[in-house]
């Protein structure tokens, strides 16, 4: 369903592109976890699959919706895209929503087209009460500066769903959330995914949460691609070192008792430029020929791709 | 809403009553006996003359003792009487105020429609040329003084082609608004840069927000976006500045009202003030005051109606 080519986004004063020769891809029903630091490029990539790159950037490549290709869309396609096919919560519920129209207005909105008003609203206060938010018919009436948070991205999860799309980019949907909920609105969207075929992009910092919502997990790093594989065969052998480094950061469940290790350094912005791989410099098996080779996937032998130089080498 | 509304309206009150002791204060500093005026000027002055006007006018009260006087018949609405023309000031007021507010009316029309239509177009075509010749035009009418503009489109519009009348205010409503175009043209052109540029600002700043950006990444039509998402959060700002604007231009109007002969509040005021004529000065200036504050009171309760967030706020604080 979703194919995104070789995306590459360069945004002009900057010394490195913001994406470097992305790919991805998601069939109908299938979910796929995007994971990385702050600054990976994970929102950038989402934001694309919506025609919506930061003004004043180039992008070269493809992003395929059902064969239509998204960057080069006439602008009403583009809308009637945005409108019906691909739906995104937006990472920061408070900035989605106007802080002077209703959340009934924001939901309304979405539903217009197709619903009269009477049964937009009726409508709306059905979305409310399957994302779990209490008294629905007055959260309509409330403005977001009295709802809290997590009440907040239930509105916007709802007003993703009105238009019933065919792809939802969950950009961390469920982080300020509370656990019980996280579950209610992650088991919603399994449920939409087996009814409907929902497409689901995984925007998540949460490594366990990946694991276990994820058919296959893309690794983000400095705009580029680093990994991906399986879900499960991530995170029982993860190939990039940066992968390993990201799963050593995240306290064990299990009882092996080690303590969460951090990556050394930090991630990098955009002003920092890479001749070679962009992780070398924090790099546990980093050798001098990393310092110039331009990071290539290679297939892995678990299916899946990682680029490290380092991974032939050893699998040799 | 409703005890915010009252402080409000307590907070306007307030305000008048000093803004009143003020006005008497000083129109009585002035310099100048009103006495030795309303005698008939200083050739056959006798003391006893003189007692006996100020007898009249309770001029030989304490000043405190005259303010309370006045102030109990203001709240009666008795201005008393004017000491130039002898006639009440309430029905000076009554024959100036129209002609006053039809013209400031008029301008605030005028520099809505463009001022605020300026400003948006400049902020929705940001960078082009357009925007650039509102910004350049805004500012070189601004930088006109308001009776050189009034002087100068008398002489071209009034004069040399002789589409609009240069002196009057006309009768009727298409006479009145035929008679006041050229002031109220000229009285508008001075706040048309400060208006378009205010407007152009909130406008820029209300499109950059995040979730006209979600609005756009949900495909919604360009001019839905526009209109709910960037206007309607910009026309508090806009909708409190106008208001400013239009209740500055209440006390503003001396110059025009001169230049074009109108017989307004304006003219009326100066009159009064170079002819000691105390109660026709003090009645007017509290009138201005009056509006002032009424207009700046209305938009102050209008804003918690298009912007919620404002309600709460004030509930809290
Ligand atoms: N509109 C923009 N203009 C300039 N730079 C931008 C813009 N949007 C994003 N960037 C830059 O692109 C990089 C990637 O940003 P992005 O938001 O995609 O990261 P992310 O992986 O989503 O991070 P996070 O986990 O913090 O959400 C960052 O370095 C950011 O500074
Ligand atoms: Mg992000």
């Amino acid at each position: 369903m979703l194919d995104i080519e070789n995306l590459t986004v360069h945004l002009p004063g900057a010394a490195r592109p913001l994406l470097a020769s992305v790919s991805l891809s998601i069939r109908p029903g299938e979910v796929v976890g995007l994971v990385g630091e702050s600054g990976s490029g994970k929102s950038t990539t989402a934001k694309a699959v919506l025609g919506l790159l930061p003004s004043g950037a180039v992008a070269h490549g493809r992003v395929l919706l059902d064969g239509a290709d998204v960057l080069t869309m006439s602008p009403a396609d583009l809308r009637a895209h945005r409108r019906h096919s691909v739906a995104m919560i937006h990472q920061d519920p408070r900035a989605a929503l106007n802080p002077v129209r209703r959340v009934g207005d924001f939901l309304v909105e979405r539903l217009m087209p197709v619903h009269d008003k009477r049964s937009a609203r009726a409508r709306a206060v059905e979305l409310l009460d399957a994302v779990g938010l209490s008294d629905p018919a007055r959260r309509l009436r409330q403005y977001p500066h009295e709802l809290s948070g997590g009440m907040l991205q239930r509105v916007v999860i709802a007003g993703a769903l009105a238009t019933r799309p065919r792809l939802l980019l969950a950009d961390e949907a469920t982080s300020a959330l509370d656990v019980t909920t996280q579950a209610e609105i992650l088991s919603l969207l399994d449920r939409l995914r087996t009814e409907h075929g929902l497409g689901l992009l995984l925007i998540t910092h949460d490594l366990h949460l990946a694991a276990a919502m994820c058919d296959r997990v893309q690794v983000m790093y400095a705009g580029g691609t680093v990994e991906q594989q399986e879900a499960s065969e991530l995170f029982r052998s993860p190939a990039h070192p940066y992968t390993r480094g990201l799963l050593d950061c995240s306290p064990s469940l299990d009882a092996t008792g080690l303590p969460p290790h951090p990556i050394p350094g930090q991630p990098p912005s955009l002003a920092d430029e890479f001749p070679g791989c962009p992780f070398a410099p924090r790099c546990p098996l980093a050798s001098a020929d990393c310092e110039s080779w331009t990071p290539v996937p290679a297939a892995l032998p678990g299916g899946g791709t990682a680029a490290c130089l380092q991974i032939p080498v050893r699998s040799a | 809403m409703f005890p915010a509304a009252g402080r409000q309206v307590a907070g306007l009150l307030a305000t008048l009553v000093v803004a009143s002791f003020v006005i008497f204060g000083a129109v009585y500093a002035a310099p100048g006996d009103p006495a030795v005026f309303l005698a008939g000027g200083r050739d056959d002055l006798t003391p006893e003359r003189l007692a006996v006007v100020r007898e009249q006018y309770h001029l030989d009260e304490p000043f405190l003792a005259q303010y309370l006087h006045w102030l109990g018949n203001c709240l009666r609405l008795d201005l008393g009487r004017s000491f130039q023309y002898n006639d009440e000031v309430v029905d000076l007021l009554a024959a100036r105020v129209p002609t006053t507010l039809a013209l400031v009316a008029y301008a605030t029309v005028l520099f809505v429609l463009f001022g605020v239509g300026a400003g948006v177009l400049g902020a929705l075509r940001r960078g082009t040329w357009a925007d650039s010749v509102l910004i350049g035009g805004t500012t070189l009418s601004a930088s006109v003084p308001s009776f050189v503009a009034g002087i100068g489109l008398a002489a071209i519009f009034g004069v040399q082609l002789g589409w609009f009348p240069v002196t009057g205010s006309g009768e009727g409503f298409a006479g009145t608004l035929h008679h006041l175009t050229l002031p109220a043209v000229s009285m508008a052109l001075g706040a048309l840069a400060v208006i378009s540029r205010v407007t152009r600002q909130t406008v820029v700043e209300a499109a950059g927000a995040d979730h006209v950006l979600v609005a756009r990444a949900s495909g919604f039509p360009e001019r839905q976006v526009v209109a709910r998402h960037v206007l309607r959060n910009a026309l508090a700002p806009i909708i409190t500045m106008c208001g400013l604007v239009t209740a500055g231009m209440l006390a503003g109007t001396v110059a025009v009202e001169t230049v074009f002969g109108l017989s307004g509040v304006g003219s009326l005021l100066v009159g009064a003030i170079n002819g000691h004529d105390f109660p026709v000065a003090q009645a007017v200036l509290l009138l201005m005051v009056t509006g002032y504050i009424v207009i700046t009171t209305a938009v102050d309760l209008a804003h918690p109606l298009l912007d919620a967030r404002v309600k709460t706020a004030r509930r809290v604080a």
